[in-house]
């Protein structure tokens, strides 16, 4: 067969978010009648690198090329007009207006100036019927959809544009099945008709079923391009993690002691995100949840801290059952639990007050009296733990918006201390802080457990699960398909169970 | 339009739902207030009612613009009383002069609120204190304009705006129906109000549509100096002259918000529309109608309105009850 030549490249690409390099020297090429998959780990730089291919993200360094000329996008409209068109994971689309409305959102029809609406509705008729999701009423509110739904709006909104080159990030992550078999379709009709196609996923069968080209990204870096159905699971995998192994973490104990569970959780459900998840956790124990990102992870944490509504299913802290209402009660002295949150610019500081103010804020009952502050044992607290986690600030007294990433993610983290948790819930604490810091976090983590804490822990980069946790669950679709234990936990397990493939299978193939 | 399936009404519906609750609530309170009305449903009880709620519902109109797009101007009620104040010197005279000093009038109106649009949208300040600063620019203005109450205006005009249409139908309220077919319905569907609503609905996925975010955002802005000044031409025409009056500019701002919530505009931006808005504001003024026409003390008033805007606007909160993550409570 004779292939047709790429129409789009990119040359060199860098990006660099403050000191996170994102993207180092990055290229790849796109041919046109073709589907293009892009894999890698977390953070391996894929979302970088298509959010420059649509304009949402200038870069660096390096060039593209489209039709051999030189192009830059200023926005995601100047990447739409050269007919790029993303699909996002995050999605793009606007909850308060109609289907129709968000489909030809960038480009109405017009009429006399004004949005024709029935040429709009035909226009979105269309192009549903091209997604494959004509079953959706282009009247109905967008967030009145399902996610599922609103997914193949946003495929459909991509198709209106008339695209050459499309991009899906994560696109099938959450379709029931029958919808991934009709995109599948979709996208193969698109293929044939000449379009190309970038597509990003964690699933190996969806990658299998439908790539022609690949490219694997480590660390910010194109690793290497190949047709697919050259490489077997167990290379690719190989390619995904490849790199070097330092030993940053602390030595994990032999074996933790035989001690009563200081927290049982029983077939605990949440509407459709989680499902029958049951563990128990010891005092000195380190759990880690891995998985890839979204698999109900966070709704757990959430769940564990009383945020959510409606969930089915006992927890027991310390033999008690318990009926989680809010964070307040699960911090309080009985229960004793603290979740330091995922993002802690929004849930786990108040950016503009001073870092006094945010360490103490939630411990505010156990250093004051009769609704007053004491001040001294305040400070005494603050002093005490400024020591435990070595937190750089000038003073005390400076807003907590003003220090390092590294540093704010450690007030975050005293600021529950300061309570004395007995059971610490983490939300992927080291994301998007420097490799010292990181280091510090986990030697803190093990000091916490050794002093009989319990940990929780969920974490995108597997480095950290297997360095830090005595066990790990890995969960997929919303409950937890594995446990792995000692030895168990390294990579090929951990990227095995996390996509659902055979674990044995792929442990074999290594061996060999 | 053409024939629509039952489906299509349902989504209709739920589209319009605010808007239709609001004229709902209005008419429910007219009818009321008519049936109780000494002298029954007559052009002039509807002529006294209307012209009671016009000023508010021109307000309203340019609040709900702007709330739309997730921001909120506590100037409009000045504005409307420095066009009040203006239109006091320049709207007399010959035909021709009356006719400039309307224009001029509407122009300062318009040139208010692309002022706020400017401050807000490329100073990137908040609009609550953008707002709160303008408003005490544009009251200081109207105090040197008319230190105290005075001016007049040109009383044929005046009479012609605020008579009744062949008898029957108050001049006013047909007034305020073209406003909404001129100016509201060709921007809730040009690219602009489009733009406008998705700003408001999610500003990240709008920007990452690509939407014309800023020129919409000042559009909102302007469009709402604009209705604020006919609001201003409207007092004028009533009061016959010009009055900086502190309270009633502030009353006006407030009883505006009121008046967009009561009509379906979410305060966080992205829903409603000005029809509902008008709606709110005729069904907040009936509140106060209705104490008089149960011969209750005028004292009780300000009271009784505020527990009838608190139970109207709980109706649109019962969705919360139902929240499955406590977090959404506050997004």
């Amino acid at each position: 067969m004779n292939l047709p030549e790429p129409f789009f490249r990119m040359d060199g690409i860098s990006k660099r978010y403050g000191g996170v390099i994102a993207l180092k020297d990055a290229s790849i090429a796109i041919r046109p009648g073709a589907i293009h998959a892009v894999l890698g780990e977390n953070g391996a730089g894929k979302s970088t690198l298509i959010k420059i291919m649509a304009g949402a993200v200038a870069p660096d360094e390096g060039r593209m090329l489209l039709d051999g000329g030189e192009v830059s996008f200023t926005s995601p409209a100047a990447a739409t007009a050269a007919g790029i068109v993303c699909v996002f994971q995050e999605l793009s689309l606007i909850p308060d207006l109609s289907v129709a409305d968000n489909i030809v959102i960038s480009n109405p029809p017009l009429r006399f100036g004004l949005i024709d609406r029935r040429r709009q509705r035909v226009v979105a008729e269309e192009a549903l019927a091209r997604a494959g999701a004509s079953d959706i009423h282009p009247s109905s509110l967008v967030k009145d959809l399902p996610l599922s739904r609103r997914q193949m709006v946003e495929i459909a909104k991509a198709l209106a544009r008339r695209p050459r080159l499309m991009i899906l990030d994560e696109a099938t992550s959450a379709l029931t099945q029958s919808d991934v078999e009709k995109v599948f379709d979709v996208l193969k009709r698109l293929r044939s008709e000449g379009m190309a196609l970038v597509y990003i996923s964690h699933r190996m069968h969806e990658i299998a079923a439908l790539a022609d080209d690949c490219t694997v990204f480590r660390n910010g870096r194109s690793i290497e391009s190949y047709p697919a159905g050259t490489k077997t699971d167990q290379q690719v995998v190989e390619l995904m993690i490849g790199r070097e192994y330092t030993n940053v973490f602390p030595p994990k104990p032999a074996k933790p002691a035989d001690r009563a569970p200081v927290l049982s959780c029983r077939g605990l459900s949440w509407g459709d995100r989680l499902s029958n998840i049951s563990f128990d956790i010891r005092p000195g124990e380190i759990i880690g949840f891995g998985g890839l990102d979204g698999q109900g992870q966070r709704e757990l944490l959430l769940a564990l801290f009383g945020v959510l509504r409606d969930t089915k299913g006992s927890i027991e802290v310390a033999g008690q059952p318990l009926a989680l209402k809010s964070p307040k009660q699960a911090k309080s002295g009985g229960t004793s639990i603290a979740l330091i949150p995922e993002d802690r610019k929004t849930e786990g500081l108040m950016l503009p007050m001073t870092v006094r103010e945010n360490l103490s804020i939630a411990a505010l009952g156990s250093v004051s009296r009769h609704g007053v502050i004491d001040r001294s044992a305040e400070q005494a607290r603050i002093d005490e733990l400024l020591k435990l986690l070595a937190i750089k600030a000038a003073t005390i007294d400076m807003p907590v918006g003003a220090l390092s990433g590294g540093n704010q993610q450690k007030v975050v983290i005293a600021k529950w201390l300061m309570n004395r948790p007995k059971i610490i819930l983490l939300n992927d604490p080291t994301r998007g802080i420097d490799v010292g810091t990181k280091q510090e976090i986990y030697a803190l983590l093990r000091k916490l457990a050794d002093d009989g804490a319990a940990i929780i822990f969920y974490s995108t980069d597997y480095d950290e699960l297997i360095g830090c946790c005595d066990r790990v669950l890995v969960m997929y679709d919303g409950s937890v398909i594995r446990s792995l234990e000692g030895e168990e936990i390294n990579e090929h397990e951990l990227i095995a169970s996390a996509l659902n493939i055979n674990p044995q299978a792929v442990e074999q193939r290594i061996g060999q | 339009m053409s024939a629509k399936s039952p489906s299509d009404w349902r989504f209709w519906y739920v589209q319009h739902k605010g808007t239709l609750l609001a004229a709902a609530l209005f008419l429910v309170m007219f009818v009321i207030y008519v049936s109780n009305h000494p002298a029954g449903f007559t052009p002039n009880v509807v002529q006294t009612a209307s012209k009671k709620a016009t000023l508010l519902a021109f307000v309203a109109m340019a609040q709900c613009f702007v709330v739309i797009t997730a921001g909120i101007d506590l100037s409009a009620g000045m504005i409307l009383i420095l066009c009040n104040c203006l239109a006091s010197w320049l709207v007399v005279g010959t035909p021709l002069q009356t006719g400039l000093g309307i224009v001029a009038v509407l122009l300062t109106g318009l040139a208010c609120g692309l002022l706020n649009g400017l401050i807000i949208i490329f100073g990137r300040l908040q609009p609550i204190v953008t707002t709160i600063a303008t408003s005490a620019i544009f009251f200081g203005l109207a105090l040197l304009l008319r230190p105290t109450p005075g001016g007049s205006v040109n009383e044929d005009l005046a009479d012609a705006f605020t008579s009744k249409l062949f008898g029957i139908f108050p001049t006013s309220l047909i007034v305020l129906a073209l406003t909404i077919l001129i100016i509201w319905v060709p921007f809730s569907r040009s690219v602009l109000g489009r733009a406008a609503y998705a700003a408001g609905s999610s500003e990240n996925a709008a920007y990452m549509s690509g939407m014309p975010i800023k020129r919409a955002k000042l559009a909102a802005y302007a469009l709402a100096g604009l209705l604020s000044a006919i609001g201003g031409l409207y007092l004028t025409f009533f009061s016959y002259t010009g009055e900086a009056a502190f309270a009633s500019g502030n009353a006006y701002t407030l009883y505006s918000i009121a008046a967009v919530v009561l009509g379906g505009v979410s305060l966080a931006g992205g829903k409603g529309s000005a029809i509902g808005a008008v709606f709110g504001a005729l069904a907040f003024r009936t509140i106060g109608d209705l104490l008089f026409v149960f011969d209750l003390d005028p004292l009780w008033q300000p009271l009784f309105q505020g527990i009838v805007l608190m139970a109207a606007i709980s109706i649109g909160c019962i969705g919360l009850a139902r929240v499955r993550n406590r977090l959404e409570w506050f997004q």
